[in-house]
């Protein structure tokens, strides 16, 4: 079936949908990485955003059971120049065009994905629909009006309280949309977890006596989930606390910083060098986020521990008197290297000095 | 590199210890590269390293280190040694300097059985053994032409898929993937003798990421600075991996990697061997960014090997684990078959599709045999088969298993060829 991609910006390019067919709009981004598609459109921070792959060749070794980053795909749609319809690795449990199927999820594929992704490097990202059908002007100017993406995070939180065992340091972990390999990097060192929805108060939180407090990764700006912010900001001091990518964000706001919207942001599967400023080494990293700490304006206990090389923005930060010690891009990877899955130990660590 | 443009001075001498040693005490150098020659540059090095020539003159050696080179590069017992340290997978085998041993390992460990000489170029003197007769032809040759008169023999691990990451590392450990390739023929066919793709194809995230790590921490362990090739081989139904080699230098494939990626190799290893990290050299490209990144592609690369069959009709042309390939191509399309094609017209043999006049006269029989054992026409022959409406997947055609990484990509062949023919001219009209 025809379908085409209508961005905000007037252009649009025709090409063919595959998956649900059913239109959606969201906020057009791309992402870099040559392996990892299926990690990334099970990954929840993804969510609000329709997601466009550089990468020419989508689907070549199908998708698994085994590889979901959360219970489901969670991009509101998917950009390919070419999926695979004869998947070849032998773990391939599905092929992409029904995977997106069943998922009730649309892909486009069949256009010029080099020259969209120059678009939004150039314009920044911006609002995008996948049609199946014509659309005229005020439809079209409807949809992009009434889309935000600032409930984003309750929608991907956990409803329930959520407890996996272990032995060791007990985690109280804020779920803003957390990936599955975040929870198996903790789980893999051992420690007892108890994971909270987002919104979960600070009273519940200390309630349980956890050992330190990990805030999730998740979509999103975060300035849209203040509330959120103020529980962040009555846990400071009572508890370590560590953070990954919008957990690290919130720290930073909690704390009295800021943060900024990047023009078409860090969204790469693995090639983002960045540099530990204790011990000068350049690690290779996965990246996915559109908001970043200023350096600017950061608050006077804190130090900037990790640096982006690209463009010198904040990628990791310690305070100097609390225990918190939060990082901007994905030390749990998946997809992307491992390089940096030494921090968690570090994590580990740091909530166990109580 | 060996032409007055680049280079202060060219000696074009006989690659001997005795006239390196001239060319020594002529031009006084401070030190020397051992890594920018190919094997040949190693194995030099290493040669005037061990001899005392390289101290006696006070030349240093910059880069990967001697002890490096030795431990990672050809001494096969002491890179095996290295990898069970560290916990690498490596293939059963074992080192035998004469027949009577061989004979008896490979009986140990089974045949097919895989000889590799140490310290040659190109797999020389090397090969698959099916039998003891031909364990014995082999070992022999391969006995001769090593500079150590060592010989490695490994149980064969045909079949696996064959994946091979260009990796450099700096002096304070800064390392990086500048580009991974996979092997369309699989384990049994050297490498120079494959049609490479780049990047991988068939590998999800969890098994790039693996092999990517592998490679990593082999070359930190090593202590590589600058350039290095891994080639590891994969399961083709698991996550089980071995190591099959690394070439400790600038070599062949980093020409391909470079090339395909854009990634200056040759020259970022020069300045790594100067002593420059990976995040004090400059991107070349960008002007902005620093070489300490890894380049990710949007396009697909091919490389198909370039044979002299035509110039030495006579010669054997079935590929095995003996180099044999005097040149390559390499295309750059942004779909797989786009590439395909595109190499398979700039290989000037003729042809312009994946139809071949020979294989086509073939009777399916005969192909089915051909296939079986590779030459440089294969791909044709694959494609006949394709065409005639061979099913690939068959299991119990087990004797084409290797085969069956090539069927993924070759979708296109299920047309007929005149469809080909308009394949071809919409696949031109789009790139014009």
């Amino acid at each position: 079936m025809n379908a085409k991609l209508i961005l905000e910006n007037g252009t649009v390019f025709e090409g063919k949908a595959f998956g649900y067919l059913k239109e959606t709009v969201g906020e057009v981004v791309f992402n870099t990485g040559m392996t990892g598609y299926q990690e990334i459109l099970t990954d929840p921070s993804y969510y609000g955003q329709i997601v466009t792959m550089t990468y020419p060749l989508i689907g070549n070794y199908g998708l698994n059971l085994d590889d979901n980053e959360s219970s489901g795909v969670k991009v509101k749609g998917f950009i390919v120049r070419e999926k695979s319809d004869a998947p070849n690795n032998w773990r391939c449990e599905f092929e992409i065009d029904e995977y997106l199927n069943r998922h009730k999820i649309i892909g486009l594929e069949g256009i010029d994905t080099r020259a969209l992704t120059k678009m939004i490097r150039n314009s920044g990202t911006m609002k995008g629909i996948i049609a199946v059908r014509d659309l005229t002007d005020s439809q079209i100017k409807s949809k992009f009006d009434s889309f935000h993406n600032t409930t984003a995070v309750a929608e991907v939180t956990t409803d329930v309280v959520k407890e996996i065992e272990g032995d060791d340091i007990h985690i109280a972990a804020m779920d803003f949309g957390i990936k599955n390999n975040i929870l198996r990097s903790f789980k893999h060192r051992n420690c007892k977890i108890t994971v909270f929805p987002a919104f979960t108060k600070a009273e519940e939180i200390l309630a349980i006596n956890p050992d330190g407090i990990f805030l999730s990764n998740g979509p999103g700006d975060p300035k849209d989930i203040i509330p959120a912010v103020e529980e962040v900001k009555k846990l400071i001091g009572k508890k370590p606390m560590t953070g990954i990518c919008l957990g690290h964000q919130l720290i930073a706001l909690a704390l009295g910083g800021d943060t900024e919207k990047l023009k078409f942001g860090h969204r790469g599967g693995a090639n983002h060098p960045v540099k530990d400023l204790s011990t000068g080494r350049v690690m290779i990293t996965s990246q996915n986020h559109g908001y970043v700490v200023k350096e600017e304006g950061l608050p006077a206990g804190v130090e900037v521990t990790h640096l982006n090389l690209n463009d010198y923005t904040v990628e990791g930060m310690k305070h100097k008197e609390h225990k918190i010690y939060s990082i901007q891009f994905h030390p749990e990877a998946c997809p992307g290297p491992h390089d940096t899955d030494p921090i968690f130990d570090e994590f580990v660590e740091l909530m166990k000095g109580e | 590199m060996t032409d007055k443009e680049v280079a202060d001075k060219v000696y074009i001498e006989p690659l001997t210890i005795p006239f390196l040693e001239k060319v020594i005490i002529k031009e006084k150098p401070d030190s020397v590269i051992a890594g920018m020659g190919g094997q040949t540059g190693l194995n030099l090095a290493v040669e005037l390293h061990d001899s005392g020539i390289l101290e006696k003159h006070g030349v240093r050696v910059i880069g990967t280190p001697i002890d490096s080179i030795k431990e990672g590069g050809e001494d096969r017992e002491t890179f095996k040694a290295l990898m069970e340290e560290i916990g690498q997978p490596v293939i059963e085998s074992k080192i035998v300097t004469n027949m009577e041993d061989g004979v008896q390992f490979a009986s140990q460990i089974g045949y097919p059985v895989v000889v590799r000489p140490a310290y040659t170029l190109g797999g020389a003197g090397g090969g698959i053994a099916e039998d003891r007769e031909e364990l014995k032809q082999i070992l022999a040759s391969g006995l001769q032409l090593s500079r150590v008169g060592q010989v490695l023999l490994e149980k064969s691990i045909k079949g696996w898929k064959e994946v091979e990451y260009e990796v450099m590392r700096d002096a304070a450990g800064n390392s990086i993937t500048v580009c991974n390739m996979e092997n369309i023929d699989p384990v049994g066919v050297h490498t120079g003798d494959s049609i490479v793709v780049a990047p991988s194809q068939t590998l999800s995230d969890v098994e790039y990421q693996m092999l990517r790590k592998a490679s990593l921490d082999i070359i930190n362990e090593v202590g590589i600075i600058g350039g290095c090739n891994v080639q590891l081989a994969l399961h083709p139904d698991s996550f089980e991996y071995a190591i099959i080699e690394i070439n400790p230098r600038v070599s062949r494939s980093s020409a391909l990697a470079s090339k395909a990626t854009g990634y200056p190799i040759a020259k970022v290893s020069a300045k790594l061997a100067l002593g420059l990290t990976l995040d004090e050299i400059q991107n070349a490209v960008t002007k902005k960014t620093q070489a300490c990144f890894e380049p990710t592609l949007d396009y697909c690369v091919i490389k198909i090997p370039k044979w002299p069959f035509d110039k030495f009709r006579r010669a054997k042309k079935t590929l095995g684990t003996k180099m044999m390939a005097t040149g390559e191509v390499m295309s750059i399309g942004n779909t797989f078959e786009a590439a395909l094609l595109k190499a398979v017209r700039s290989l000037e043999i003729g042809q312009y599709s994946l139809y071949h006049k020979k294989a086509a006269k073939r009777d399916i029989d005969e192909l089915k045999k051909r296939v079986q054992v590779p030459d440089d026409e294969r791909l044709f022959d694959v494609a006949e088969l394709i065409r005639r409406g061979y099913r690939m997947e068959k299991k119990s055609v087990r004797l084409l298993e290797w085969i069956s990484s090539l069927l993924i990509r070759l979708k296109i062949l299920l047309m007929q060829k005149r469809h080909f023919e308009a394949c071809l001219l919409m696949i031109l009209i789009e790139i014009i």
